[in-house]
Formats: structure tokens, sequence, C-alpha cells
């Protein structure tokens, strides 16, 4: 193998290879995929030197750590969290330059959930229709890393930017989801509509990079009987029987049979990624545009 | 036909069957492919078919609701022929339903031809439609932790084939060896929304 390749030596609770999806396939059943936080995926990738859609590592609270056969530069952004090589702590938000066989590592979070780690030339798996992104719903892309995984890495395609600082926001404290009507908001009665845009919920320890799963007062039906199956876009929030709105994430079946209530503004999708089990939820009414 | 609004860059049109949402999922592939429509996914589904990524969803909305959709033209493509043994463990059961033999039940199942009305589930799963709705089945009440890729199922108005082993809750009456998804084949999915199907019995060896 090539020296242009990355030892996991500490695969972390799940790190996954994510770029920007494979959006256009959804009519056969495959989801889109890619970063949760596409913004920072994108900022990492700056910082590296790498072009936009070279892939990174989406690490999950803990963190991960590395060994790269050759130098390269990285950089860490999302989840707060110590970065350090071969035991030295190093810049998070920044360029880091790592020797030939140091070890990276990239602590867990104390604030936040997903760390995205850009090693320049980007993680070069084998893309599977047009992305390597790690797709945990129908398990397409590259398995979820593993201790000992090696990773192949592609050719760096320039410099790592020059920067002075990068945006460090803080991970919700309360995360704020303007929706505006789902398709499928006749299917509740007016107390569950007025219940998601009024009452208390939490982050459920459940939730994954399939959907934000919630905790809080059940959203009472309207009307009973089955929806025949029908497409699901991101941010969609889908009610199964148990009355629990569900957010739809990046790993999202294409296509449900849930009712779907409501539907989550883009723009608010990636603080989605950084918000810790636990942290209450706000479900904001707004118009659409 | 209504169109109803999903989120800001979507729209959700419903039909009034699943033949409806075939013809009309087959007119707007038209549209894209002559440049006239600008969207990133197009998704057939059992009454419905979603465009998700639009610019301007509402012009859509008011330009579709306007007209009638043209019946879907015969698919050019010959009809996709999957081999099939009819060994399911369900098949019995299914065929009891029926209140015929298996190899009636084979037999009906067999000489039916069916569309792929939409995709779903899993990478590669068809939702097929074509048996007369007197030969639609329950779920099974309690759903398989495992069941082989393959398997040829059914449920409700559909006929489906597990492209890889997952859990599962439609009756099983048989399998085939047809690779349903290979990704590093062009196309990944032997199967896409509009293709006519048809089972063919193999020989037992």
């Amino acid at each position: 193998m090539s020296d242009r390749a990355l030892l996991v030596v500490r695969a972390g609770a799940l790190t996954t290879v994510q770029d920007r999806g494979r959006p256009g396939y959804a009519h056969l059943g495959v989801p889109r995929s890619g970063a949760l936080d596409p913004g920072t995926a994108a900022l990492v990738n700056r910082l590296a030197g790498n072009g936009p859609d070279a892939a990174v590592l989406e690490t999950t609270l803990d963190g991960c750590a590395l060994r790269p056969r050759s130098a390269v530069t990285v950089a860490v952004a999302g989840a707060h969290c110590p970065v350090s090589v071969d035991g030295r702590p190093a810049a998070w938000g920044a360029p880091v330059a790592v020797p030939a066989g140091a070890l990276l590592q990239v602590g867990a979070a104390v604030a936040g959930v997903r760390a995205y780690v850009a090693v320049s030339g980007g993680v070069a798996v084998e893309p599977v229709l047009g992305s390597r992104a790690t797709d945990l719903l129908s398990g397409l892309g590259p398995a979820p890393l593993a201790d000992g995984t090696v990773l192949p890495l592609g050719v760096p395609a320039g410099p790592p930017a020059r920067v002075d600082g990068v945006p460090r926001p803080r991970p919700p404290a309360e995360l704020v989801l303007r929706v505006v009507p789902g398709p499928r908001a006749d299917w509740f009665t007016a107390g569950a509509l007025r219940d998601l845009a009024t009452r208390a919920y939490r982050v459920s320890s459940a939730s994954n990079r399939i959907g934000l799963r919630t905790e809080g007062p059940a959203l009472e039906r309207a009307r009973t009987g089955e929806l025949p199956s029908e497409g699901m876009v991101l941010g969609a929030v889908q009610v199964p029987p148990d009355g629990r709105p569900v957010v739809f994430l990046a790993d999202h079946p294409t296509t449900g049979g849930y009712p779907v209530i409501a539907v989550v503004r883009a723009a608010d999708l990636p603080a989605a990624a950084q918000a810790v089990p636990g942290t209450p939820v706000r479900f904001v009414p707004v118009r659409r545009r | 036909m209504r169109a109803l609004p999903v989120g800001d860059d979507a729209l959700l049109v419903e039909l009034d069957s699943g033949a409806q949402a075939q013809a009309l999922h087959a007119e707007l592939l038209r549209r894209r492919a002559e440049g006239a429509l600008a969207v990133r996914e197009i998704v057939p589904a059992a009454r419905t078919v979603l465009l998700d990524g639009l610019a301007d969803p509402a012009l859509w909305a008011s330009e579709l609701t306007a007209s009638a959709v043209p019946p879907a033209p015969p698919r050019a493509r010959e009809a996709v022929e999957l081999p099939v043994r009819y060994d399911g463990p369900d098949l019995a059961g299914v065929a009891a339903h029926w209140g015929v033999s298996e190899r009636e039940a084979a037999r009906i199942h067999a000489s039916t031809e069916f569309t792929v009305a939409f995709c779903g589930f899993a990478p590669g799963f068809g939702y097929l439609t074509g048996l007369p709705a007197r030969y639609d089945v329950p779920r099974r009440a309690t759903p398989r932790t495992s069941v082989p890729a393959g398997a040829v199922a059914l449920a409700g108005p559909y006929t489906g084939v597990y492209p890889r082993s997952s859990p599962g809750g439609w009756q099983l009456i048989g399998s085939t060896e047809a690779v349903l998804w290979d990704h590093a084949r062009v196309p990944a999915a032997l199967l896409s929304p509009g293709d006519r199907v048809r089972f063919v019995p193999v020989a037992d060896a």
C-alpha cells in the first residue's frame, strides 16, 4: 500500500467517512447521506487545503486517534475537543502539521457531539454512486471505522488555508428548530400542532445519523389508519405511532409510511448534529418562504 | 390531484391511484429529460410523487394541478426477467389465503406482469404491482429478524425481492439468484420505477 494512508489506532464510538453525500438516487431507495454538519466539513477541508468534495471523518462524542504514514496537514472542528500530536497539544480549528508516523489524537468532545477531521488529500476510499459517505441506514460506502482500519489518502490539492480564526459556535444549550407545516399536518389534532409549537421536547439518546429522536408529549393523531408510503425529505418531522417526533437527518429512509407533521428548515439541521442527548428542543413554527 | 408543499423547496403530488402516480412519474421524467424541469429528486411512491429540490415549488404546484396527466407511455425497455423458485416458507399460507394450491399460487404469480411502482426500504428494493386486488395478503404478524437476500415476498398489494439480508415482515413465497443491487454495476439497481418485471420459474436442480 502507498504511504498516502492513515492507520486508525482508536476508532472511537462511531467514526464514519463523510462527504457531500449521494443526492439524486432517492428513487432507488438510496439515502442522501453525507456529513450531518456540511458547513463544518467544508471548513475543515478548506483548512487542510482540500477541495469541497474531499471526504473527511465524522466522529461521535469520543473522537478518534490516527497515525498517518506520511506527513499530512489535518484540521479538526465541530465539537470542541482537545487535539494532540504525539502527546503535545495542537490547535483545534486550524491547520496542524502531523509528521509521518506521529499519533494524532482527537479527544472526547467537551461540548457538542461530532468533530470533523480533514486530512490533506482527503480520505480516498472507493466512491459508491459518486460518494465516499458511510450510509448507516442502507450500508453503502465504507463501514464505520474500526481499530486497525487503514484508510487510503488522496493527493493533496493545495496548501493549507492561512487563517487566524474560525467560528467556534457553542453547541446549542437549546436546539431551536424552525418548522413549516408538513404535508400531513392535517393528520394531527389542533392540540398536537399546538403541543409541537409550545411544549418542551428533549433530544433522545436514541438519536443517530438517521434521525434526531425526541422525548416529550406524544402528538395526537386526528385520523387513524395507515399512510401509504410516500417520499421523505431531509428535515421531515415524522411522527411514529408512539407520537414522539423524529427529525430526519442525512441517512433517513427515502420513503416512509408515518405522517410528516412539519419540516425543519435546512439551515437549522447542522445544529442538530451537535445537540447532546437531553438538550431541550423547541420547534418554532415559521412561514413558508 | 393535490400538490402539497413540503418544507421550502419540495412538493408532494398526491394522486387518486398508484397507476396515476406512475403516469405522473413518467411524465415528470420526460419533462426533466427535455430540460423543462430542474429538480434534485423525483421519488414516486404508493400514490404520490415527491419533487425535492425545486427552485419554485408553488409555481410547479399550479402548473401540475392545472393539466391532466397523460397516461404513461409503454416502456420501450424489455421486461426484466427474474428466475424464481417458489420455495418460500410462507407459500403454503399464501396459497391457503388465496384458496388455491401452492402450485396454482406459483402459477398465478409467475403469469403476472409486474411494474416497479416505486423503490425504498433498501437500495434496489422495488415495490412491484400487478397482482389483482383479490390477491392482497397481510404482513406477517411477527416480522422475521432475518430474511435472506433474494427472497421473493408479498405484502398488501405488492411483491418485492430483498436485495440483501435484512429483517422483514413480508410473506416469503420464493427465492431468486438475481442480484438486485450491485454498486459496482451500472446501473447499480436492477429495477427502477416504471420497469416491467416477470418472474420466470426455474426447474429444481
